[in-house]
């Protein structure tokens, strides 16, 4: 079997998320090479090839053109296994190179099971093994599910790719995130909304504790879709990663994107009605209650003392 | 102008679920069924494009006799007919084969756009829209937050992580997946929901529509291992408190 694996680069930098595929080669036990449209100033440690396409010519965001270029790194290397990060960029491109190899794609993978790929389902509440029925594999692999053993080491060897493809797609740049208001990321402690506070009413309940506990309150996602609180409060994936002293989930269910913005706090309390709710799995304490009855009763109790 | 909008139906995430009687999916008796969060804000967003150009908009799903009730929610929305693929196996179906549905269906029907959800919250591989455009040979943008057409061009924002977008344009036609926050989709009001049921929704046999070879094969599903570790209390909501400070007190410095 041989790997490749999609690096990514965005605003001018390779991402870090080039070490969890990394980790999953060190897994598979598989020879590697890697693909990057990026910029030889700025490349992973890695001991192998490197396939570079100079992102100056190619773009950031260009998928119909960073599939031809990968697609020639995929011959040049032969490779069977093609491997992306589960992010805006790998699952964006990687259904796109998968239909050009003929090859079956198995998305978020989290684990490797008798060298099958397993992906969750119904967030993460299920898990299925599947089994890809063709030469070439497309791989997208969820966020921190592979973890490096060691440093990367190794200077790459670099081979350059060219395409003369072009796209109707024009990129007219990014745009950062609102910026004022909170900083979650200083905050010591966070008490945070899910869509289990039923109203947006309920989020008085949760800033309450969050001022007895003399931290801030943050929302999970679809709180913030609502618009029950500010984009700047929102933890997870595509808000703010934080790793507060104390982390407070309230009414929160943990769908990944959730928990890769929280899963560094040092110590997590859960208040949930549901037991079996993913978020358990990086709680240190779960309540199982109604948040509506439990937190005003904790809030006036810590007020108390 | 010509629009399509695909929807799945779904179950409510919040279930108990259960294995299947087959092992390779969750048991779909005792679910209440919904439409799939991210198709929600595809078809507010092809709803709002139609009433700016006065497009025509159909809505495509695949799946059993019940997928039917969440297309009526799409036509209350405002779509103005309904395709049902009639597939009572939809959900042994990989993200490949969905997709040849898809461009199958429309490949003679001069879609200007198509809308997707950018993954289904059941099996979530975020591909079928995508695969479905590389088949149609259409240019398709992921992730979409913001959504304009003017003149001939659609501008997107795609979101990234870490709350950063992206601003795309393409022209038409064109495949976009929705995400999460593009839009408030709208509540259908009665009205609108006792004009759907004169709307138009045919079924085709997914026979039809399908022409190709699955590449992939579930072996299993299954529940993930309980990492377990942590604590759990249950009782007394006043007895639980006490306990959770006590516990605040020892582990944590946030009390002190």
């Amino acid at each position: 079997m041989k790997l490749l694996l999609v690096g990514e680069y965005r605003e001018g930098k390779l991402q870090g998320s080039v070490n969890d595929l990394m980790a999953f080669a060190q897994k598979m036990g598989a020879e590697s090479a890697m693909f990057l449209v990026g910029t030889e100033g700025d490349v992973p440690k890695f001991a192998g090839t490197l396939y570079l396409a100079d992102v100056k010519k190619y773009g950031e965001y260009n998928p119909a053109v960073h599939k031809e270029l990968l697609l020639s790194a995929v011959a040049q290397a032969k490779a069977d296994m093609v491997v992306f990060s589960h992010s805006s960029y790998g699952w964006d491109l990687a259904p796109r190179v998968a239909y050009a190899l003929k090859a079956s794609q198995v998305s978020e993978v989290v684990d490797v099971v008798d060298g099958m790929p397993v992906a969750p389902v119904c967030n993460s509440k299920l898990r299925r093994t599947v089994q890809p029925k063709t030469a070439v594999t497309v791989l997208t692999l969820q966020g921190g599910a592979f973890n490096l053993d060691g440093e990367p080491l190794g200077t790459p060897v670099i081979e350059k790719i060219e395409t003369a493809a072009a796209s109707a797609l024009v990129f007219g740049g990014y745009e950062q995130a609102e910026q004022g208001g909170v900083d979650l990321t200083k905050a010591q402690v966070i008490v945070s909304a899910g869509r289990g506070i039923g109203k947006p009413e309920n989020i008085a309940i949760i800033a309450g504790l969050a001022k007895a506990l003399k931290g801030e309150y943050g929302a999970s996602r679809p709180v913030v879709d609502a618009e029950w609180a500010d984009h700047n409060r929102q933890v997870g994936t595509t808000g703010q990663t934080v790793s507060p002293k104390l982390y407070v989930a309230c009414g929160i269910s943990g769908a990944i994107q959730h928990l890769a913005g929280m899963k560094k706090s040092e110590f997590v309390v859960a208040i949930n009605t549901d037991k079996d709710a993913p978020i358990g799995e990086v709680a240190d304490v779960l309540v199982v209650a109604d948040l509506k009855v439990f937190v005003p009763l904790l809030t006036d109790k810590i007020n108390a003392l | 102008m010509n629009i399509l909008v695909c929807i799945k139906q779904v179950p409510d995430m919040e279930s108990k679920f259960k294995v299947g009687g087959d092992g390779l999916w969750y048991d779909s008796a005792d679910l209440a069924w919904r439409m799939n969060e991210y198709d929600e804000y595809a078809v507010e967003q092809a709803v709002q494009l139609k009433e700016k150009t006065g497009a025509d908009l159909t809505v495509l799903c695949i799946g059993p006799e019940r997928v039917k009730e969440t297309m009526k929610k799409a036509l209350a929305m405002g779509c103005d007919r309904g395709v049902h693929v009639a597939d009572d196996a939809s959900y042994r179906k990989d993200p490949f084969s969905i997709a040849s549905i898809i461009a199958e269906f429309a490949r003679s029907k001069n879609f200007d756009l198509i809308f997707t959800g950018m993954q289904s919250q059941d099996r979530g591989s975020a591909q079928v829209g995508v695969l479905a455009a590389e088949m149609l040979g259409l240019p398709s943008i992921t992730t979409i937050v913001g959504f304009s057409f003017e003149e001939g061009k659609i501008t997107v924002k795609r979101e990234l992580e870490g709350g950063v977008k992206a601003k795309v344009t393409s022209p038409v036609p064109a495949l976009v997946t929705c995400q999460l926050g593009l839009n408030t989709p709208r509540y259908p009001t009665l009205p609108n929901i006792m004009k759907a049921k004169k709307k138009e929704l045919v079924s085709v046999a997914v026979s039809e529509l399908l022409k190709s070879e699955a590449v992939q094969e579930t072996k299993a599903v299954y529940f993930p291992e309980k990492k377990g570790g942590g604590l759990v209390l249950e009782g007394d909501a006043g007895d639980l408190a006490d306990r959770l400070i006590k516990i605040l007190k020892e582990k944590t410095a946030v009390l002190a």
